[in-house]
């Protein structure tokens, strides 16, 4: 098994092919898409391969350490940061294969009129532990 | 609880399951009394543990298995059958353990789903522990071990099955490099161990001694920090003596009967490298040979990039380099293992380039800070 990374961009990921922001849908849209996502998840828990998946708010903060004794620095958000991760989903699957399948649906997801998104999805995986074998 | 418990306890599990299911009960609901049994003797046993601990165990199981059936029957009506607790039966015998096993590594399982499912069923582990141990949320590991069981819901307990497959699922558990509550490497070996007294078989032998050898290491394996330390650099006063002394035994006893095998030829290599006092006095000679053998039996291409390795070790890095230039360079670690034959061939600017862009491809994290530190090593002495 192997655990990926399924990340989703506010921005810095190439345009959707159904590419109208999600605050032009309509209410029924917009639970049409959440509903998506969490059937998608809860299927992922039946199948044995949900790991965890959250969302995050578009603002936030660049914090940084600003020497001993002194408070940290915090600034930002900087306009021009390009990347911006809007949430995330984390599968352990039996393969490459699985990941990019899944990543697929999950992409399908209904944006507006109903018409999936198509939209990029990030897929990352994860640095593993050592094997007990080497040679 | 005390530890003495907990392993009793597991030790246990498979032939209290085996009583179940030559009581009548099926599988999938003999498996999941036996894990509220579990659950419930882990609650009550520290405050006043049972004479027998196994007599309690059935009838708890048992009891516990009726309840479910009782329910189920609520609803489905087919309760006759189950409804009088029968005789205990026959003392079980040993081949109940090794079908448990064949079962839970059934052929029609993903890897993922027969690891957790010998876990559960064989080794006895709760549902929490193995989702601990492989980081998933206990709801996924339970959904994971429940379509395990539908899985196999077909295959016959009785049906005869293949010792390849079990030894694959226990080499998985052993290899699994997640240290959480659940030393899983000492779990596998344990396992291993029971499948090695339910059956005679110089395989099973070869992997359980592959093991041992490999197990007896792992003070030396990690640095303090955390950090790998490479075989050559391991302190060879911290490898248990005693884990090689009874794997290099097993490995002999299952060489002399002269049905080689994958293990007992990885378990040979292990053993040459635990044979040799100081990394110098390797015997790298044959251990190419044994890489010679385990290419017949398995023509891997990972066995290959391995054999190249011991290749440049045995006849120099220009001859591991030549090796290695007959593999596919996409293989894991191949980047890796160049980079080590050119330092070893004196071009450390292309060694350092190679470790980076090995670090850059590594799969696993104590691999990369193993290969970012050969960079920096590298560069800082060039740069001196």
């Amino acid at each position: 098994m192997a655990k990926y990374l399924l990340l989703k961009h506010y921005r810095g990921a190439p345009a959707p092919a159904n590419d109208v922001p999600m605050d032009q849908w309509t209410p029924e849209e917009i639970s049409a898409h959440m509903q998506y996502m969490n059937d998608f998840a809860a299927r992922l828990e039946k199948t044995g391969e949900f790991v965890d998946g959250q969302a995050l708010a578009p603002e936030g903060a660049w914090v940084r350490y600003d020497g001993e004794g002194r408070p940290p620095v915090t600034d930002g958000p900087f306009a021009e940061t390009k990347d911006l991760i809007a949430g995330w989903m984390i599968i352990d699957v039996d393969s490459y294969e699985r990941a990019v399948e899944l990543a697929g649906e999950l992409s399908a997801a209904p944006g507006a009129g109903g018409k999936p998104i198509h939209e990029w999805l990030e897929l990352r995986p994860f640095l593993t532990a050592p094997p007990t074998i080497t040679e | 609880m005390t530890q003495l418990n907990e392993a009793l306890l597991r030790s246990l599990t498979p032939s209290v399951l085996t009583v179940l299911v030559r009581r009548g009960a099926d599988f999938a609901a003999a498996e999941d009394a036996v894990q509220d049994a579990l659950v419930e003797a882990l609650r009550v046993w520290p405050a006043g543990p049972p004479r027998d601990a196994k007599g309690w165990l059935v009838t708890v199981a048992w009891r516990k298995f009726l309840d479910a059936t009782r329910a189920d029957a609520a609803r489905r009506r087919r309760e006759d059958r189950v409804e009088e607790e029968p005789d205990p039966g026959p003392a079980p015998a040993v081949d109940d353990t090794l079908q448990l096993y064949f079962l839970c590594a059934h052929p029609s399982l993903t890897p993922a789903s027969a690891v957790a499912l010998t876990l559960r069923a064989v080794g006895g582990l709760t549902t929490r522990q193995i989702a601990q141990a492989y980081l998933v949320p206990e709801a996924t590991m339970a959904q994971r071990i429940s379509r395990a069981k539908r899985t196999v819901s077909h295959v016959r307990f009785d049906q005869p099955g293949d010792v390849a497959t079990v030894l694959r699922v226990l080499y998985l558990v052993f290899n699994e490099g997640y240290s959480g509550d659940v030393d899983l490497a000492a779990e596998a070996i344990r396992l291993t161990r029971q499948l090695a007294a339910a059956i005679d078989h110089p395989e099973v032998a070869g992997l359980l001694a592959l093991m041992l050898l490999h197990h007896a290491r792992r003070a030396a394996r990690t640095a303090p920090d955390g950090s790998l330390v490479p075989l050559a650099e391991q302190d060879r006063g911290r490898w248990d003596t005693a884990l090689i002394a009874e794997g290099v035994g097993i490995l002999q006893a299952a060489l002399a009967r002269d049905r080689l095998g994958e293990f007992q030829a990885q378990a040979a290599i292990a053993a040459l490298h635990a044979d040799a006092p100081t990394a110098e006095e390797t015997d790298w000679v044959q251990i190419v040979e044994w890489y010679d053998e385990l290419t017949r039996l398995t023509d891997s291409p990972i066995v290959r990039l391995n054999r190249a390795v011991a290749v440049g070790e045995a006849d120099g890095p220009r001859a591991g380099l030549a090796a290695l230039a007959e593999l596919d360079a996409s293989l894991p670690r191949h980047t890796a293992v160049a980079a080590y034959l050119h330092e070893r061939d004196g071009d450390p600017a292309t060694a350092a380039r190679m470790y980076a862009e090995a670090a850059h491809k590594a799969s696993d994290l104590a691999e990369r800070d193993h290969l970012t530190r050969q960079v920096a090593r590298l560069n800082t002495r060039r740069c001196q």
